[in-house]
């Protein structure tokens, strides 16, 4: 791509950015389009409404909780920096590089994937997915197409299950055993977040 | 499908025998009235003879004041015959009308018959009654009529299939994997018409096969209609053993692209066939028209799509003609692409899929959902009537076995495909960053149906230039059959052979089940975020393009800036609305209703740790399957990308799906809103729901989202929500305004026009509701309703724009055209 390296020059602090976040000067440019194209008014941060203006984000029943995770508390926008730096939480997981233990855990690591999905459950930001959190993210998915009743007797039965220390709630220490429990151990490792990482961030296709 | 389940439940009850007899009676109809076709048709026109000459038979069925002279003829020869038979004079669109009935009686009866659709493929046993009813005429001493024409095939049972097909591409997964799909659909249909063609031709040159007189270019000529897969076919299958929609996409694709390559070699090999000689040039020539073929195909298909889009922009005033347009136009793509010889198939494909954005945007609801029913309608009475056909063709002959020709085809077909999906999907593999496994390729190579259209154009070679036409024809409709019985019925099974290993992976927890689903929905978010597109560069522009100048050419008035905005607002209703219901029932207190379900999960939270151990086996077996079962249904529902497309079921697309959710949250929230007004009106309320306490917190915790909610209650005029609404909110103890009913409309209508005149005070349209309630005799408090219908008409005088497009797209309010629908 030869309009690589002009779209590169216009980013600044470029270099450190794909240090932090291990993006390819390709992805870089990929996501810079990206951005712009979502920042209609060319302010240089985007909105909730420009994300909002996602069709098919405003279908996802999550969609909010994932537009406010990218916005700091107290921020109303978001420069392409921490754009990227939110994003970088779904790039693959380095397989080929043996962790070292001495360097901070990478940010896309699994650890801090699923601290984000946590975060995201967790809207109050106090460390864990009270009954009502759960409720709340359970009542967005099934889209009012079971009852009231059949809701809470699953979010009980949930939380039930990986309350490990009956505070009635589930925090981020038993998020993270329960969805890996049992024999989908293995299989989790090439789930949906390292799984579809790739598809986010290269073409299905070359052709 | 609840068309299905409707007509189950009545005839549950009814026997086999019923059902069997249906059937028979039917058959002993059709055929009966093939036999007075010819036994009585004789006398019958000798009789009309005497009263008359030919064309005054129409006059006949006109009445007496045709003409005076013939009056006054048969007046003088005899009495005024009462009643009369003329069965030729209707006999033409009286037999069609027949097979069609015929065709519908029998998908209805396959669907009545319990677990039988399930074992056997819809299109065997269509198969399977053609040959019935083709035996059954043989029988009676009758020649068959050659039904399966190739013109009737291709000018009238083919289009309606693949405009189906082609409205209803799923754009997106389509383009994502466009270069497997040509790759199979051109290269593979390439390889494998070659490799049928010249394996048989070696095949034929052995001694001892009597085959000798059999030519290369005839054979080759074999192998290209032979090779390609076929989308009637493959759609019938496909519908049936929901797979997954690369699959589907992939193999579907490829029957659909494939046409142009198997146009250009059958036009190429009966060219050549008769001049014998084949040139460099030729195939230098030949590649030419096949880019000429497709490429013209798709920019014929594009132009009439565009010229629909462009009519529909200026429709608003004749709905009721909206949906022919959409059908004219494709047609006549079709048409115009076969005048040119171009690949029909593909103009349809380009038509259906550049009108339909235009389209939709521009036509109402109401005639959306007509050119749905119609596309899907015609689609399936098509498809039935070609498998019925395609039975009653073979039973029609002539047959000319020839044990090694037939099995050495079906034999190759079924090896060429094979090494053809492998070797391509090697080489398409290294360009895929999701890689098509063991288990794809497989059922790629094993859906690779063969069907009519093979059928059709073996049908259409001449007898002269090839005289083993007959042999042909016997090996195409072996090969068809083999692969819709026996690939057909058994790819189901081995289907879910493959996709039980995926099944036994131990039993997920409820935690892993909802995480899952939530992680998906994360990613799938942040996949909308990056933006699926974004890498293809020109595809941004082209939508830059698209919404700058297209849109506003295209679709009518302000509307081609809105659906950013359609889906802002909706996303901020949708907001609120979750943020009221969650505000109302969150909170909810637990002993307002005890039911038995509250009381079982509410109690271990209450006890100590230890009881709470114990207390977790009290959910029995039957109770945590159940919640598993709702959340594996209901979730699944939410993972659009797995998504099975399925061909007789009208499924609404996702943002039609949210959309009525959505309307369902809504009306949610104006029968609580509804409850609270109740309630502030009348101080004492006998039996508080449950709810009440709670709601009157949202409500004024959320005095704002108050008025967005009434701006929002336009929204309701769409049946299927209110049905839904309807099952949904049973338990809950609410009045219900069935804006769904005959009269509502209109009382709408006026009360719209009252707010047109500029009155709006709430008496006026108070007035209005209680007049409307002792017409229809709603369970209904006069004040309430009045609020809500007020709310409705507020909403739609602040901000008419937004609420135009919020409900029907249609350039007025809705309701007006609601008219031309009632009786």
């Amino acid at each position: 791509m030869g309009s690589t390296n002009s779209t590169l020059s216009k980013i600044p602090n470029v270099e450190e950015l794909m240090e932090e976040t291990g993006f390819t000067p390709a992805h870089i440019v990929r996501l810079y389009d990206r951005f712009e194209a979502l920042d209609k008014e060319k302010t240089g941060h985007l909105r909730p409404q420009d994300f909002g203006a996602i069709n098919r984000l405003a279908m996802n029943p999550i969609g909010d909780r994932i537009i406010g995770a990218f916005f700091s508390p107290g921020q109303e926008t978001v420069d392409f920096h921490s754009f990227v730096r939110i994003l970088a939480h779904f790039r693959p997981a380095d397989k080929k590089h043996p962790k070292d233990p001495s360097m901070p855990e990478p940010v896309n690591s699994r650890t801090s994937k699923l601290k984000f999905a946590f975060q995201l459950y967790d809207q109050d930001k106090d460390g864990k997915i009270s009954r009502a959190e759960l409720l709340q993210v359970l009542r967005s998915m099934l889209e009012m197409q079971v009852t009231e009743e059949q809701l809470e007797s699953i979010a009980d039965r949930t939380i039930q299950e990986a309350d490990l220390d009956n505070d009635d709630a589930i925090s981020f220490e038993e998020f993270r055993k329960v969805p890996l429990g049992r024999a989908r151990r293995l299989t989790y490792q090439h789930g949906p977040l390292q799984h579809s990482a790739p598809r986010i961030l290269s073409q299905p296709h070359r052709k | 499908m609840s068309v299905r389940v409707a007509l189950h439940s009545p005839t549950g009850s009814r026997s086999f025998l019923e059902r069997g007899l249906l059937l028979l009676v039917m058959l002993i109809f059709l055929e009966g009235t093939v036999l007075t076709l010819g036994a009585a048709s004789s006398p019958d026109i000798s009789a009309q003879d005497n009263t008359g000459g030919g064309h005054d038979r129409r006059d006949d069925h006109r009445g007496i004041a045709g003409s005076h002279e013939q009056t006054n003829y048969t007046y003088t020869k005899k009495a005024f015959p009462v009643l009369s038979l003329d069965y030729h004079h209707i006999q033409v669109p009286f037999e069609i009308s027949l097979w069609v009935l015929l065709a519908s009686l029998m998908k209805l009866g396959f669907h009545l018959i319990p677990r039988l659709s399930g074992i056997v493929p819809e299109s065997c046993l269509l198969i399977v009654v053609g040959l019935l009813v083709g035996g059954l005429i043989k029988l009676a001493g009758e020649e068959v009529p050659p039904v399966l024409d190739s013109n009737l095939f291709f000018l009238c049972l083919l289009p309606p299939i693949i405009l189906d097909a082609g409205y209803f591409l799923p754009i997106r997964p389509f383009m994502e994997n466009i270069g497997t799909i040509l790759m199979f659909a051109v290269v593979g249909t390439l390889w494998n018409a070659f490799f049928v063609g010249g394996l048989l031709y070696a095949v034929c040159q052995i001694e001892g096969t009597y085959l000798s007189q059999v030519e290369l270019l005839p054979c080759l000529l074999f192998g290209s209609i032979i090779s390609a897969v076929d989308p009637v076919a493959v759609l019938a299958v496909f519908e049936e053993i929901h797979i997954n929609e690369l699959l589907h996409i992939l193999v579907f694709g490829e029957s659909l692209l494939n046409d142009a390559v198997t146009v250009v070699l059958y036009h190429l090999f009966e060219e050549y066939s008769g001049a014998g000689e084949v040139t460099p040039m030729d195939v230098v020539l030949g590649v030419i028209c096949f880019l000429i073929v497709s490429l013209g195909g798709i920019a014929v298909g594009a132009i009439y799509g565009i010229l629909a889009a462009f009519t529909s922009r200026f429709t608003s005033h004749t709905r009721v003609i909206e949906p022919l347009f959409v059908f004219v136009y494709s047609y006549m793509a079709y048409l115009s692409a076969e005048m040119f010889h171009l690949s029909g198939i593909m103009a349809l494909i380009a038509c259906g899929a550049v009108m339909r954005p235009y389209v939709e945007a521009n036509i109402s609801h109401k005639s959306h959902t007509t050119v749905k029913y119609f596309l899907k309608m015609w689609s399936s009475v098509s498809e039935t009537l070609i498998f019925i056909f395609l039975g009653v063709a073979t039973v029609a002959g002539p047959h000319a076995w020839n044990w090694t020709f037939v099995s050495v085809t079906v034999i190759l077909c079924l090896v060429s495909r094979v090494i053809g999906v492998v070797g391509l999907t090697f080489i398409i593999n290294k360009f895929r960053i999701v890689k098509l496994t063991t288990k794809d390729q497989f059922i790629v190579a094993y859906g690779g149906l063969r069907g009519a259209i093979a059928f059709s154009l073996g049908y259409l070679l001449n007898k002269d230039h090839f005289p083993m036409r007959t042999m042909f024809l016997t090996a195409i409709i072996t090969e068809i059959f083999f692969t819709v019985f026996v690939q057909g019925m058994t790819i189901k099974p081995l289907v879910d052979l493959l996709a039980v290993k995926k099944k036994q992976e131990a039993k997920r927890s409820i935690n892993e089940e909802i995480h899952t689903q939530f992680l998906d929905h994360l990613l799938t978010g942040i996949e909308d975020i990056c933006g699926h597109y974004g890498h293809h560069h020109w595809k941004d522009k082209l939508n830059r393009f698209n919404k700058k100048y297209i849109k506003k050419c295209l679709i009518a008035g302000e509307r081609y800036k809105e659906p950013q905005l359609i889906a802002f607002y909706h996303k901020m209703e949708f907001k609120q609305a979750i943020e009221l219901v969650e505000s109302g029932g969150g909170v909810k207190l637990p002993s307002a209703m005890p039911s038995q379900v509250s009381m079982q999960n509410i109690q271990p939270k209450k006890l100590p740790p230890a009881v709470a151990e114990r207390a977790l086996p009290q959910f029995t077996k039957g109770r945590e399957e159940e919640i598993r079962k709702i959340l594996r249904s209901n979730l699944q529902k939410t993972r659009q990308r797995l998504r099975s497309y399925n061909r007789h079921t009208l499924v609404a697309d996702p943002f039609e799906d949210g959309w009525n959710d959505f309307l369902l949250k809504k009306q949610r929230m104006i029968e609580l809103e509804k409850k609270m007004t109740e309630m502030s009106n009348y101080l004492t309320v006998p039996a508080a729901p449950p709810d009440s306490p709670t709601m009157c917190r949202a409500r004024l915790a959320s005095g704002d989202d108050f008025k967005a909610e009434k701006a929002g209650a336009k929204v309701i005029p769409d049946p299927n929500a209110f049905y839904n609404i309807k099952a949904s909110s049973e338990g809950v103890p609410t009045i219900q305004v069935d804006l769904a009913s005959p009269q509502s409309p209109d009382s709408v209508n006026m009360l719209n026009e009252f707010s047109k005149r500029g009155a709006k005070d709430q008496g006026l349209g108070q007035r209005e509701v209680a007049t409307r309630d002792e017409d229809q005799g709603l369970m209904m408090k006069p004040s309430s309703a009045g609020k809500e219908e007020k709310g409705e008409e507020e909403g739609g005088n602040k901000n008419p724009g937004l609420m135009r497009c919020l409900s029907d797209p249609g350039p007025s309010n809705e309701d007006e055209e609601d008219e031309p629908f009632l009786p």
